[in-house]
């Protein structure tokens, strides 16, 4: 389009005396140029604006979910969210050697745990594990059930020193600030009076100033359990007693730094002066044990090894897997030969999905050919006869074929009944990739011939007359002249039926048996049953990488402007 | 009814917490929906549940969704889209463990949220061991089964007697017809390849029993339609496309004596499998509160004996056996056709669902890649 406004310029080379020299002005004396695609600019901000409902109405229902369930193929924050302590506890852990972690490690873990037990999150983190490695469902599963017991005994250490210890009110006056405890006591106020329906969250725990380095980790914890009290119970650290980790954070504490307590004043500082005799009757925490007792498989390899190798946000992983490749410690390995299948998957669908756009064309071709010629009146009848299935339920058609086609159906019992079949070795038409294609062959035949017929439609029968009349025979007629205008709408076909072939999976899991199924029921599989969603978009990315790549293959060929989907 | 409705408002009081029981003196939502597979299953608990809660209460509206198939995909959809429509969903244990797992089922005390039983044994104990999961509600056993066509002549008038007819080609040739999952199949087919039944799934856990499994399906591999949906299957063998073949106990029944096919039940190592409510987690307290107030109805002692007059299912609480009664339209006395009844229960399979929720994802895997080969 620019290059057109500034079409005027060559006309200077040949009356270039009588014009000034410089840009061409407008009427209104700003140059010509630039008065053009002003004009032009607000043609295309018109045009925008007229196409912006159905963009924004793509854009929100298409585009952005689609992008967004692609996206989970790659995403893998649920690790590092759920495990963020263990998650760098582990960085320095050596795979290799072979060891399980350290105490540290197991520290972590057993925090980690009590706080997404009590958020609930601990099962979905192993159901997601499991995906990678068999068995750590069941080992998430049944730590949360017990980790919320870990540090039990120096808990009721604490209470024996000093039953003031259990009471809420100790933690609040030791870590809480003032501005939180007047706000909580607002809170509290509004709560009571409204009474039952009241859902305001309490306030957001605030520490005060300068209390949580002398107890770093029990600070940390505490901040913990009051964060989830708040978004998980809708309750305040002033009216529940800590967890027991929080008391074995203080006991670890108070052990790492005995001069703790001297950071504090009045009350709390005489509480944690006597807390100190408990460093000289308790041990420290076997957490590793502790986790052993649980299962043994928490001191196993596999479980760390999966940990550390999905710990970061964004994984390969999905990818990999949909192409029978799986992430290890030690790099990409191609997974043992009984669990692959995508790739035969992946193969048979693009094949299988071809076979059935060739026979779409030599189905569909001579029934357009016959609509585009025949008398309007007859035409009509065998156009309602093509559009009928359309009217019919997918299943009850791809049910139909299930009569039609099993061993003791109409076809065979008619084949039998012909004498061209014996009895004993009726023909296997279904259940296999013959059923699938027979099928999807009939379900999608409708889509090869619209867009053929729509094309045939626009071919001037006078050309093959004239053909004719030069000399060519039938066939020469036909193919020189009669079917390269038809391209088009085998083009348009094609695509259709291709694309559409490709992600069907209702169909192959009704006739397809084992050897005739498609990569998308495999996908329909970890939506709806695995909810391995992951796997399941890095399997939709690829597929739709590949319908990218053939058409794009298709477009170098063939050209996409070979295409005519009617009209 | 009423007087627990309003010893729940009373204790709330009391207790003055906004915790589950404060649902009942929320106002309770005036409608609900309800999740469930659809069918004759469904309509049987239209008629055994919802429509003498629905007498009694006329001022709710409830509707049925037939999502079940996909539940667990539709509610974690729901979850990531805020916006949970559904009150109450019908699920099989299997996928109630899973929506536990991810945290979109509520999980109850079985104990205060259920009736107990009419002698005041708590509902905990009157479930017992079907309570497989703190979200769980258990409603009917059913039991995914063997039956065979009574009418194969190349059989010469055998009759299988055992699971392993299944595999036991020479005697019993012909189709089969099996679920395109792994779970029971292969172990049955371990069953018939030697190994004690309390055996099999520490052999299942090792990589030379897995091997073993699918060593011995291969034996029926080529001579199998898999099938996905139980319907198929009842077709496959309605229509003698196979002779023998798995299903779950209700289908075969209804065959048998509602179409009355040439079908005969094979309840050896029939494998019982629990079907149940979940409610959605952090529903609204006033649906939450109705839903509670139906569910408490729905599985009280008599409204579970009273499903079995139309689905033959076993009720999930002990104390409703007794009271099962004859089928409401066909007259037949329902007893001998509950995978329950102790004739039929002679061997059962005891299904491990805490080993397939940690097995499942990897043995489907090597299942699918086997059938694909």
């Amino acid at each position: 389009m620019t290059d057109a406004t500034a079409g005027p310029r060559p006309n200077s080379d040949a009356g270039g005396k009588d014009k000034p020299s410089g840009p061409m002005l407008a009427a209104d004396g700003t140059s010509l140029k630039s008065s053009l695609a002003r004009s032009m600019r607000r043609q295309k901000i018109k045009a925008l604006l007229l196409v912006a409902p159905l963009l924004i109405f793509i854009m929100i229902t298409f585009i952005i979910p689609i992008g967004q369930m692609l996206f989970r193929s790659v995403e893998n924050q649920i690790v590092s969210d759920t495990l963020p302590r263990t998650v760098v506890a582990l960085d320095s852990w050596d795979a290799e050697s072979g060891d399980p972690p350290s105490q540290a490690v197991f520290a972590a873990m057993a925090r980690d745990m009590v706080v997404a037990t009590e958020l609930n999150n601990h099962t979905s983190l192993g159901s997601r594990l499991n995906y990678e490695t068999t068995g750590l469902s069941s080992l998430f599963r049944q730590a949360g059930r017990e980790v919320d017991d870990f540090g039990e005994d120096h808990t009721d250490a604490f209470e024996e020193i000093d039953p003031l210890w259990v009471e809420p009110a100790t933690w609040v006056t030791m870590f809480a600030s003032d501005n939180w405890v007047e706000a909580h006591a607002e809170w509290a106020e509004r709560a009571e009076a409204a009474g039952f329906g009241f859902d305001e969250l309490p306030p957001p725990f605030e520490f005060s100033e300068g209390v949580q380095e002398p107890l770093p980790r029990t600070s940390a914890m505490f901040a913990d359990f009051a964060r989830v009290l708040r978004v998980e119970d809708e309750e305040t650290p002033a009216e529940e007693e800590p967890w027991n980790i929080v008391y074995l954070s203080l006991y670890e504490d108070l052990a790492a730094d005995p001069s703790a307590p001297s950071a504090y004043d009045g009350e709390t500082r005489a509480l944690l002066e006597e807390a100190l005799a408990i460093t000289d009757t308790m041990g420290p925490f076997d957490y590793q044990a502790a986790f052993e007792e649980i299962d043994e498989d928490w001191l196993g390899y596999d479980l760390w090894s999966t940990i550390q190798t999905f710990s970061p946000s964004y994984t390969p992983g999905y990818f990999l897997a949909s192409i029978d490749r799986q992430l290890t410690p030690d790099g990409v390995e191609v997974v043992d030969d009984d669990r692959k299948i995508y790739g035969t998957l992946f193969l048979r669908t693009m094949v299988m999905s071809l076979m059935i756009t060739f026979s779409c064309i030599l189905l569909g071709y001579p029934v357009a050919w016959l609509l585009a010629n025949l008398p309007m009146r007859t035409a009509n009848v065998l156009m309602i006869l093509v559009l009928l299935p359309f009217w019919t339920s997918l299943l009850v058609r791809t049910s139909a074929w299930k009569v039609l086609l099993q061993q003791q159906g109409v076809i065979n019992d008619l084949l039998v009944w012909l004498g061209l079949v014996n009895d004993a070795s009726r023909l296997a038409l279904i259940n296999n990739q013959t059923g699938t294609i027979i099928a999807m062959t009939h379900i999608l035949l409708p889509f090869m011939i619209l867009p053929l017929y729509s094309v045939m439609k626009t071919v001037p029968p006078s050309y093959l007359r004239a053909a004719k009349s030069l000399g060519a025979t039938n066939w020469t007629a036909f193919w020189r002249v009669y079917f390269p205008q038809s391209v088009p709408g085998i083009g348009a076909g094609s695509i259709l039926v291709f694309i559409l072939s490709i992600g069907y999976y209702i169909t192959p899991e009704i006739v397809g048996g084992t050897k005739g199924v498609f990569i998308s029921n495999r996908i329909a599989y970890h939506i709806s049953s695995s909810l391995n969603w992951g796997l399941a978009a890095a399997l939709g990315s690829i597929l739709l990488a590949l319908v990218l790549v053939l058409y794009w293959l298709y477009d170098r060929i063939v050209g996409i402007d070979n295409v005519n989907l009617g009209g | 009814m009423k007087t627990n409705r309003i010893l729940m408002a009373t204790s709330a009081l009391v207790a003055g917490t906004t915790a589950v029981w404060a649902a009942g003196h929320v106002e309770m939502a005036d409608s609900m929906t309800l999740v469930s597979w659809g069918g004759a299953y469904q309509s049987s608990q239209q008629k055994a549940y919802l429509e003498p809660y629905l007498e009694m209460n006329p001022e709710i509206s409830a509707t049925w969704d037939e999502s079940s198939p996909q539940a667990v995909a539709r509610m974690r959809a729901m979850y990531e889209a805020d916006n949970v429509t559904w009150d109450l969903v019908d699920v099989v244990a299997s996928d109630a463990i899973r929506l536990c797992d991810e945290g979109l089922a509520m999980e109850v005390d079985h104990d205060e949220i259920l009736a107990p039983a009419p002698d005041g044994t708590p509902a905990s104990e009157d479930f017992g061991d079907l309570i497989v999961s703190d979200c769980f509600i258990p409603q009917i056993v059913y039991s995914t089964t063997a039956a065979y066509r009574t009418d194969v002549e190349a059989w010469n008038g055998e009759t299988p007697s055992d699971i392993c007819a299944l595999f036991d080609l020479e005697t019993f040739p012909g189709t089969r017809t099996l679920e395109r999952r792994p779970i029971n199949n292969l172990e049955w087919a371990l069953i018939c390849d030697g190994v004690a039944q309390e055996d099999v799934y520490d052999v299942l856990e090792t990589q030379e029993g897995q091997d073993r499994a699918f060593a011995k399906l291969d034996e029926i591999k080529d001579e199998t339609i898999w099938w996905s949906s139980a319907a198929e299957s009842i077709q496959s063998m309605a229509d003698g496309e196979a002779v023998i073949g798995s299903s779950y106990n209700g289908r075969f029944f209804s065959a048998i004596v509602e179409q009355d096919q040439p079908i005969a039940m094979l309840w050896d190592a029939q494998v019982f499998d629990l079907d149940g409510w979940i409610i959605p987690a952090d529903l609204p307290d006033d649906r939450l509160a109705r839903v509670l107030d139906f569910v408490y109805f729905a599985t009280d002692t008599q409204r579970l004996a009273d499903q079995a007059a139309y689905i033959s299912y076993g009720p999930a609480r002990a104390s409703s056996a007794p009271l099962v009664g004859d089928h409401a339209e066909l007259g037949v006395a329902m007893a001998p056709h509950m995978p329950t009844n102790p004739a039929n229960a002679t061997n059962p399979f005891v299904y491990n669902y805490t080993w397939w929720a940690d097995y499942r994802d990897d043995l489907d895997a090597k299942f699918q890649a086997w059938l694909a080969q």
